[in-house]
């Protein structure tokens, strides 16, 4: 009888690790081992021809620390994810709540809302570029119609960066919507009843009864933002590069252009280990203070 | 409630919807119609197919689309049969270092390959993998969200109908193919749609690998055929730009239910 079940235990191990091997390989190949080189190689100096790569230690970082571009372009992305986060979850919040209510053309306020979400990047920005565009565009050619200044939204340094944060705020919200529309349809109705019977106007329910039972969904979206507000930099490309006088640039682009354009490996690397860090703070965030079991049953 | 605040509130909605939708709508309408009538807002001007035919000629579109194609359905092949091996072994399977490895698999949900593009890059040049199109998808195979997806679906397979197919004399493998796939249709269908969706419209990394118009993906090659430099007018732009989201539109417009479905299932892995 133990020998069988040995057996089998024997015979689950070998399948089990069998099974996971595929998945293991490539996460490996292209996870795994790329963090480490990732760190590995931000402790060396840029291989060029007349100086092969030597270990320098943390020197890269000092050097990222000591460029006003660096710090500018850091500057950027926390207020890109100050900005991004809070707005898009407000609006998220707004629509679900209005997606759910009984209004006429419900379906077309819906679909309206997440219409973005399944659209690449750099389509948004296409169509986005039709609005900022100077003169041509349309949100100077509304300007116009009260008399204000025609305004090269993407070509200045003050208003670059936020015209990438509506791009951003434009794609995200209707996807962040969606999960509170789900978590809205498990709020029982008889919590609506009982709070109309008590008399409590709709605003006291939405801020003692309705927020305060979204709070672990607005939660993970919050996580999400995070997570996006590092990734979601694909409209750079089309809207402003980065620019003017690098006032739109965001570090992940910033670790693109050092890589590919600058062609300087140490540096970008260096950089990278940096967004790591951050992202395991934010993974950290989902582990110890997300309510694991609305997410994870 | 007053019925007064309940139109203004649905104004508030429907007017947030038109303005949600309004870029879409301006790009769509610019397409069909010459640069000066869509720039100026000549609202009788005629409609035109012009923008299209001019965008047309100006890339290899169709091979961009069979590109993207081809880049979908690999990645989505691999994911399936990578996600599906993985996912059962955690989900069924009693073996040493399980749990250990386990975290290590969730810890790349953090690892967004979107930041390794330098070592990424590195590695797929290394395995001769640069300019092709397994190179744009491989590092996406063995999705740790896919895993964990797979691994919720498969918990939920009662263990009675493992044991039934067990006492007809199916092997492991066996069983996981004629119960275990089966039933857990739905959660293909939703991650199919979440990573076609993710992969037609991802932009860094295909740009990275991809250096010939023979790999280069739609988001590519609109980014670059739109690009500044090239001087290509708006309309143009519009439409190329409708041209490449079209089959990802229409089908999200048919089936919109089970997009949201499936988006929602995605995220609250």
């Amino acid at each position: 009888m133990s020998k069988q079940v040995n057996l089998e235990r024997r015979r689950q191990a070998i399948y089990g690790w069998l099974l996971l091997s595929p998945a293991a390989l490539l996460l490996s190949l292209f996870a795994f081992y790329p963090s480490v080189a990732t760190f590995w190689s931000s402790l060396f100096s840029k291989n060029t021809r007349r100086k092969p790569s030597e270990f320098i230690g943390s020197e890269n970082y000092a050097d990222l620390f000591a460029d006003p571009t660096f710090w500018l372009v850091v500057k950027n992305n926390l207020f890109y994810a100050a900005i991004t986060i809070p707005v898009s979850i407000a609006i998220a919040l707004a629509m679900a709540l209005w997606a759910n209510s009984k209004i006429p053309v419900r379906g077309f306020v819906r679909t309206a809302y997440f219409t973005p979400t399944v659209l690449p990047m750099i389509a948004a920005a296409n169509l986005w570029l039709f609005f900022y565009t100077p003169g041509l565009g349309v949100l100077d050619q509304i300007g116009a119609l009260f008399g204000l200044p025609s305004v090269n939204w993407l070509g200045q340094p003050e208003t670059a960066l936020w015209a990438v944060i509506i791009v951003t705020i434009w794609k995200e919200a209707g996807f962040f919507m969606i999960f509170y529309l789900a978590a809205l349809q498990t709020i029982p109705e008889d919590l609506k009843e009982a709070a109309d019977i008590e008399g409590a106007s709709r605003w006291t329910y939405l801020r003692r009864i309705v927020l305060p039972l979204l709070m672990p969904t607005t939660l993970f979206i919050m996580v999400n933002a995070m997570i996006n507000s590092v990734k979601l930099i694909d409209h750079l490309f089309i809207l402003t590069k980065g620019g003017p006088s690098d006032a739109s640039k965001l570090i992940l682009y910033y670790i693109w252009e050092m890589a590919f354009a600058f062609f300087d490996a140490p540096h970008a690397a260096a950089m990278t280990i940096l967004v790591l860090a951050v992202l395991c703070i934010v993974a950290a965030i989902q582990f110890f203070y997300l309510d694991r079991r609305t997410h994870y049953q | 409630m007053s019925g007064v605040s309940r139109h203004i509130e649905a104004a508030g909605a429907i007017l947030l919807a038109l303005i949600w939708i309004s870029p879409l709508l301006f790009a769509f309408w610019a397409a069909f119609h010459s640069t000066s009538d869509a720039v100026n807002f000549n609202v009788t001007a005629p409609w035109t197919l012009d923008n299209f035919r001019t965008a047309w000629d100006g890339a290899p579109w169709m091979r961009y689309f069979l590109n993207t194609f081809l880049l979908v359905t690999v990645v989505l092949i691999g994911q399936f049969i990578l996600t599906t091996l993985a996912g059962f072994a955690f989900a069924k399977l009693e073996f040493p270092g399980k749990n250990l490895v386990f975290i290590l698999v969730l810890m790349q949900l953090f690892i967004l390959p979107e930041v390794l593009i330098v070592e990424n890059y590195a590695m797929v040049s290394r395995l001769g993998l640069f300019d092709t199109i397994l190179g744009v998808g491989m590092p996406y195979m063995a999705s740790a969200f896919g895993i964990f997806l797979m691994r919720q679906s498969f918990k939920s397979v009662p263990i009675e109908l493992h044991e039934a197919a067990r006492i007809e004399g199916c092997g492991l493998l066996g069983i996981l193919w004629r119960v275990y796939v089966p039933l857990a249709k739905p959660t293909y269908l939703a991650y199919a749609l979440v990573s076609v969706s993710t992969h037609w419209n991802n932009f860094l990394w295909p740009l990275i690998v991809t250096n010939s118009p023979e790999t280069r993906p739609l988001t590519v090659g609109l980014s670059i055929f739109g690009a500044p430099e090239n001087g290509v007018d708006i309309s143009v732009i519009s439409a190329a730009t409708m041209m490449s989201v079209a089959p990802l539109l229409i089908a999200f417009l048919l089936f919109q239910r089970q997009f949201v479905q499936a988006f929602l299932r995605a995220g609250i892995k």
